[in-house]
């Protein structure tokens, strides 16, 4: 299972390859809203997470579609964690 | 005391005035275009039969077509009321029945192959939509999802995941483009410019296909929220009956509304909100008069520049890559 600072390695790194054009996504602010700052849109979102549920194994239920657990790299970070400390 | 925000604020003062103003203005582009007339398509709909009525009485309604574009997937209404709309307006109609097109470019088979994909019982006899969760009710993202109706009568619903929600989109969107094409083949053949019908709410949300309704030499109505467009609908005697027609998609098998598919509220209420985000009128005072809370509205107009961001794409002409000359 991979710990938090690979999650978030992964997370910055899927988020800097599809939709931050002009850095590596490092800079990004671990509690800054992805929507807010134009990083992701509703089609964002569905990339987001299809690549959770495909890198990490996590299934992602409609209930679970919240800003709270998909809206900033601690908030996708601590998400996931919370669900394959689960056995998702 | 000035008056609490509410309705009245889309009030058209002086709706003559207003059409006066919109048929000199379509003369005069039509005319800068050196064309002699307008075509445009008409869905039995308020915004195309308003936009017939204003052709009408701008060109006179010798110099305007309607055009009747129905496929497998449109209501019953569609046609009956469309041709209500051309005789209201007295101008003339084309039909051009689309599904042999749309079959031949694989519009329905694309997107049934992805509905399967998603509800693989998907098949012959069923009907489907995609719909959107309520911006309201709900804090979640807006992901689509697929309703299907089975011939039995059952409803399954899931949600679409990428690949599939774009090849649906995709392949539904050959309907408008199909239809825009159609319209430029009679605005060509009569030397005259096609009309879109878009309202100030379509326009500034994005809710058109890009080259396809959102394609047209003039717009109207553009710049009229829904709500006035439907005081303008009154001033011109459009029929009751299409004024008092929900308004829908008509672009999928099973009935969808403009709330499921693309707004947030029911058009009267983002009129407001559109309204509201404009003149920089606060979530309080909108959620007073919507009967709505403030956190609600909040996340309205949160969804609303989310879309200006995303059609800011579908409003952009095609650009250069290198400015100048080419081969400089």
């Amino acid at each position: 299972m991979p710990d938090l600072t690979t999650i978030d390695r992964d997370v910055r790194q899927f988020l800097a390859d599809n939709f931050i054009l002009d850095n590596s996504g490092a800079d990004l602010g671990a509690d800054e809203s992805l929507t807010q700052a134009g990083v992701l849109d509703s089609m964002g979102v569905l990339e987001l997470i299809m690549f959770v549920e495909e890198r990490f194994g996590v299934s992602i239920p409609d209930e679970d579609t919240l800003p709270e657990n998909l809206d900033s790299v601690a908030r996708i970070v601590a998400y996931i964690g919370r669900r394959l400390a689960q056995g998702a | 005391m000035a008056e609490a925000f509410g309705p009245h604020v889309l009030r058209v003062a002086d709706p003559e005035a207003a059409i006066t103003a919109i048929t000199e203005g379509m003369r005069r582009e039509v005319r800068a275009f050196r064309r002699r007339g307008g075509v445009l398509g008409l869905s039995g709909g308020i915004d195309s039969t308003v936009v017939a009525a204003l052709a009408a009485r701008a060109f006179g309604p010798g110099n305007v077509l309607g055009v009747l574009m129905p496929e497998a997937d449109s209501s019953e209404d569609t046609l009956r009321l469309s041709r209500l709309a051309a005789s209201s307006a007295g101008i003339e109609t084309a039909m051009e029945e689309i599904t042999p097109i749309l079959d031949a470019v694989g519009c329905y088979r694309r997107r049934d192959e992805a509905f399967k994909r998603v509800i693989p019982e998907y098949g012959p006899g069923w009907k489907a939509k995609i719909v959107l969760p309520s911006v309201v009710e709900s804090e979640s993202f807006r992901l689509f999802s697929v309703v299907a109706l089975a011939p039995d009568g059952r409803t399954l619903k899931e949600r679409l995941p990428l690949e599939d929600y774009l090849q649906v989109v995709a392949a539904t969107n050959f309907k408008q483009r199909t239809r825009k094409m159609l319209e430029y083949y009679h605005a060509d053949r009569l030397n005259y410019c096609v009309l879109g019908t878009p309202n100030r709410l379509e326009y500034d949300q994005g809710f058109f296909v890009k080259n396809g309704d959102g394609a047209a030499d003039v717009k109207p109505i553009a710049h009229l929220y829904k709500s006035q467009v439907y005081q303008l609908a009154e001033a011109l005697g459009v029929p009751e009956e299409i004024r008092s027609r929900p308004p829908t998609t008509d672009t999928y098998s099973m009935p969808q509304s403009q709330e499921e598919f693309y707004f947030s509220l029911p058009y009267d209420k983002m009129d407001l909100c559109l309204y509201a985000v404009d003149h920089g009128v606060g979530a309080d005072a909108v959620a007073a008069s919507l009967g709505l809370t403030a956190e609600q509205v909040d996340r309205v107009f949160k969804d609303i520049a989310g879309k200006r961001r995303v059609s800011a794409y579908l409003h952009a002409a095609p650009r250069l890559a290198v400015e100048g000359p080419a081969g400089a």
